[in-house]
């Protein structure tokens, strides 16, 4: 084992591989997958996060908009699990529905990142010459662009026009969508390329060519599903960066509006009165933390998962 | 090495040149004028209006517009601010300083902290400080730089009371005083920015040594009866920054965007909280000028890094 050593710990050795007659490449991931314990585990947070706000608002029926100026700025109680904000509504009902909002902005978003970036990158990789040559400029030219502030410019610009078009809620999403989607594609396109470039080459590749497969069938048959594992584990780590740049866009008041409660929403209106309600900010900010974290270690445990070193 | 860096300087001049166009084609296609007020102005008369839309320029070919965009932008004329009511780049020039002292410290406080600690952790892979260590990185770039602000601001400043929460350009002291209360407030904005990089950092730095450290030449080093601390320093060390060096110019967009919400929270008078509130103001000369420049200081770190890879590996430098 000279030469190097693993970024993670490997069971190589203490397992003979198991020789079973039905291992597709997802499932053996997914056996892999299953001895990184604490993705394991974050997966289990994560899905409960998850569930929680998508039938959260089905269990815990308090109105997302109730004002109510007796209970203004209250800590945690029975009534309010996670207290009140300035205007009495509870905190609870608002994260709940808010993170749906990060949730399928995250999701959305990634998607948008990875289509792009699988497209760009199959076509640099499949064609030689200036059409790769090009495409790459265009990368690295997205890749040198200041993100957030390119991203608070076209949503400055933007924003109104949108909002007039599709409705404020609408407008708002699919701006942030499309934004941090369009900015984001670019590693996963030089992930694939790379991939592609390797994978062209390679024997099996060469046989279906040699068979007459169309470059189309080349590349959807027996490329592109070769080259998935890494761009899984980049769709998993765009969903947290995406959550994190919705939050900060909200979080400087620039994102959705006071009625569209998103966590980093809710932080920034918690912001200018944390001497008195501390929980207001801690709550939101902390699902915020935890959900990142959870998703950066599911994806650390896929990179594991997928990594082609691994022999196991 | 001249030739090296006059080439990479060539090639930074096209991407400076790809972003202007797309700066400017957000702008271009972006709804509204700026002149739209003096249309709807009843006391301002319509010929007047169009003598100074064509004073600007406004109906001339998108190509024309932004060659004369792009020729004001180099020569350091970026437009009147109309909220500060002074020319935008004296207000630029104003505000940078402090961004690049807030980030230039933090992203040393991260290297300080991401080097021997990545070092460190790769030659004791997997031991108990190694898991300690990945456990924190993760944590650090997991936790939204917000967040990290408002703990801090929560925890120093309210519950402790021991750092100002407010960045004052203008202290009244004097003298030694006066540095003190510039450090004070100094910390928060610095430890919340290099703590989310010296989480990532820390990260590539130890794989990045992980896959040096047993190569067949460092253990010929140590063979030499070279001692651990200058195997790992001038042998190891070197050749596993060259990645780092890479993934540090990549992470550029992402501190500069960390800066801004750093400014926004703890009130720095840089050109971060500048935009936003230019934004929020609609003082879209200031807007558009902050951006070109946020990319500008990215290309420059680009450059940069493209230099120091080429001090780092000289094979690179040569062909």
């Amino acid at each position: 084992m000279a030469g190097s050593t693993l970024a993670s710990p490997t069971t190589e050795g203490k397992l003979p591989a198991v020789a079973s007659s039905n291992h597709s490449p997802g499932r053996e991931a997914w056996r892999r997958f299953k001895r990184h314990k604490l993705a394991v585990f974050c997966s289990v947070i994560l899905g409960f996060i998850v569930l929680a706000v998508l039938l959260g608002p089905w269990i815990w029926r308090v109105p997302i908009n109730e004002i109510d100026f007796n209970a203004r700025m209250q800590g945690p109680s029975w009534a309010h699990p996670l207290g009140t904000d300035d205007l009495g509504q509870d905190l609870l009902a608002r994260m709940l529905y808010g993170g749906r909002i990060s949730l399928a902005v995250g999701l959305a978003a990634m998607l948008i990142a990875i289509s792009v970036g699988v497209v760009v990158g199959a076509v640099a990789g499949m064609s030689k010459g200036p059409v790769d040559a090009f495409l790459m400029w265009v990368t690295d030219l997205f890749l040198s662009l200041p993100q957030l502030p390119l991203l608070l410019l076209i949503f400055y610009l933007f924003n109104d026009t949108l909002k007039k078009m599709i409705g404020p809620e609408a407008g708002v999403f699919v701006l942030v969508v499309a934004v941090i989607g369009g900015l984001r594609w670019m590693p996963v396109a030089r992930l694939v390329r790379a991939q592609f470039l390797t994978l062209r080459e390679k024997e099996f590749v060469e046989a279906a060519r040699a068979l007459g497969a169309s470059p189309w069938r080349q590349v959807t048959v027996h490329i592109l599903p070769n080259a998935m594992g890494p761009v899984i584990v980049a769709a998993t780590i765009d969903v947290a960066a995406a959550i994190i740049a919705e939050s900060t866009l909200s979080f400087l008041g620039l994102g959705f509006p006071p009625d569209i409660p998103t966590w980093g929403r809710i932080l920034f209106d918690a912001k200018d009165h944390m001497d008195v309600a501390v929980h207001w900010a801690l709550f939101p900010g902390a699902l915020i933390f935890i959900t990142v974290l959870t998703i950066n270690y599911i994806g650390d445990g896929l990179r594991d998962a997928y990594d082609p070193r691994r022999v196991l | 090495m001249f030739r090296y860096i006059l080439r990479r300087l060539m090639i930074a001049v096209p991407s400076l040149l790809g972003i202007s166009l797309v700066l400017f084609t957000v702008l271009a296609m972006a709804p509204g004028d700026p002149f739209s007020e003096l249309v709807s102005n009843p006391n301002i008369p319509p010929e007047v209006a169009l003598a100074l839309r064509q004073k600007f320029g406004l109906d001339d070919p998108l190509m024309v517009r932004y060659w004369n965009w792009l020729t004001a932008m180099l020569q350091g004329d970026w437009g009147y601010s109309f909220i500060s009511r002074i020319n935008v780049e004296t207000l630029i020039m104003q505000r940078i300083p402090v961004t690049l002292l807030v980030i230039g410290s933090s992203q040393l406080l991260a290297l300080c902290i991401a080097i021997p600690v990545g070092v460190y952790a790769a030659t004791r892979p997997y031991s108990i400080f190694d898991q300690i260590a990945s456990t924190l990185a993760f944590i650090g770039f997991s936790l939204p730089t917000f967040f990290t602000g408002i703990l801090l601001i929560l925890f120093f400043s309210i519950h402790l009371d021991w750092l100002p929460f407010v960045y004052r350009a203008d202290i009244p002291e004097t003298g030694w005083r006066f540095f003190w209360e510039h450090f004070k407030q100094m910390i928060m904005p610095v430890v919340v920015l290099g703590m989310f990089q010296a989480g990532a950092w820390t990260r590539y730095v130890r794989s990045a040594v992980l896959d040096v450290i047993r190569l067949d030449y460092v253990t010929t080093a140590r063979s030499k009866g070279l001692s651990e601390k200058v195997v790992i320093t001038k042998h190891v060390l070197r050749n596993a920054l060259i990645p780092v060096v890479t993934l540090v110019a990549l992470q550029m967009p992402a501190i500069f965007g960390g800066a801004i919400v750093t400014e926004q929270i703890f009130r720095v008078p840089g050109i971060g909280s500048l935009i936003i509130s230019s934004m929020l103001a609609n003082d879209t000369p200031v807007v558009m000028a902050v951006t070109f420049v946020f990319s500008t200081l990215v290309i420059a770190c680009n450059l940069l890094a493209d230099i120091l890879y080429g001090w780092l590996d000289p094979r690179i430098s040569y062909n």
